[in-house]
């Protein structure tokens, strides 16, 4: 995890999770994802290698097509960037969305 | 993955009856049956499980439509939901699909998926999702009012990934 901090108020957060769970991100855990997201003051893009969409939107989380294996890149901007960081890598490596892997 | 490759183009039914979502999910999913399909006697069942999956959360993600759908477990010989099939259903007048942002939906794309290809159910959505987004694509759906306008649009669409 990289994190570079600009200013106080100014804190960008990257990461890198694997979706884990059998069925990917389907539109469950990709409203799970979107609902914790938007706790968040910090503005939070997700993408996969050829997307990359707002992490607070629904239909835009649902075009990843992030099936099991897939990694994707989620960054945080704004004061609250490392706690967004920390509770998506939670729901989505540790949680795995509260559904099996295969 | 296309709208062609998985939308049954002849199940489309441009204006829907039902004002409540119940009712058109019931009535999409019996124009894929009447279409072939779903197999013999299957389309009761897997309205019921659609329904079931919508009221555990609503998929109408708001701008005006909702996405319905289910995995489908493939039960040898009796379903023939093998890869995934979707279906479109037109509203003029709008329906309560206690949409995220709370406004009628006018645009149902149905979608059946097979529960053990979860691959291809994340790849059609991607395709319905990435149209969706675009303005212009949910302004034309909603402005289709037969089967015919609803096949160019979606053929249109997967010629051209503006739309």
């Amino acid at each position: 995890m990289q994190a570079e901090q600009d200013s106080l108020e100014k804190v960008v957060c990257e990461t890198e999770v694997e979706i884990k769970n059998a069925d990917g991100l389907h539109m469950r855990p990709a409203m799970q994802f979107v609902d914790i997201a938007n706790q968040f003051k910090s503005d939070i893009t997700v993408s996969n290698n050829e997307t990359e969409v707002d992490g607070k939107s629904i239909m835009q989380m649902s075009m990843l097509a992030a099936t099991c294996g897939t990694k994707l890149k989620i960054k945080a901007e704004g004061s609250d960037a490392q706690k967004v960081i920390s509770a998506l890598r939670e729901l989505v490596e540790e949680k795995l969305f509260g559904e099996p892997p295969p | 993955m296309k709208f062609e490759d998985f939308v049954c183009f002849e199940a489309t039914v441009p204006e829907l009856q039902a004002r409540d979502r119940e009712g058109a999910i019931a009535e999409i999913v019996e124009s894929l049956d009447k279409a072939g399909k779903l197999g013999k006697g299957n389309c009761k069942e897997i309205t019921r499980v659609v329904i079931k999956r919508e009221k555990e959360a609503s998929t109408g993600m708001g701008k005006g439509v909702a996405v319905p759908h289910v995995k489908y477990k493939l039960v040898k010989d009796v379903i023939l939901v093998k890869d995934v099939i979707a279906a479109i259903g037109l509203s003029s007048a709008g329906i309560d699909f206690s949409a995220l942002d709370k406004q009628p939906v006018y645009s149902v794309i149905l979608l059946i998926s097979p529960a053990d290809e979860p691959d291809k159910h994340l790849q059609a959505m991607e395709n319905v999702f990435r149209h969706l987004q675009q303005e212009k694509f949910r302004k034309f759906l909603r402005q289709c009012r037969s089967a015919e306008h609803v096949e160019d649009l979606l053929r249109e669409a997967d010629e051209n990934s503006s739309l």
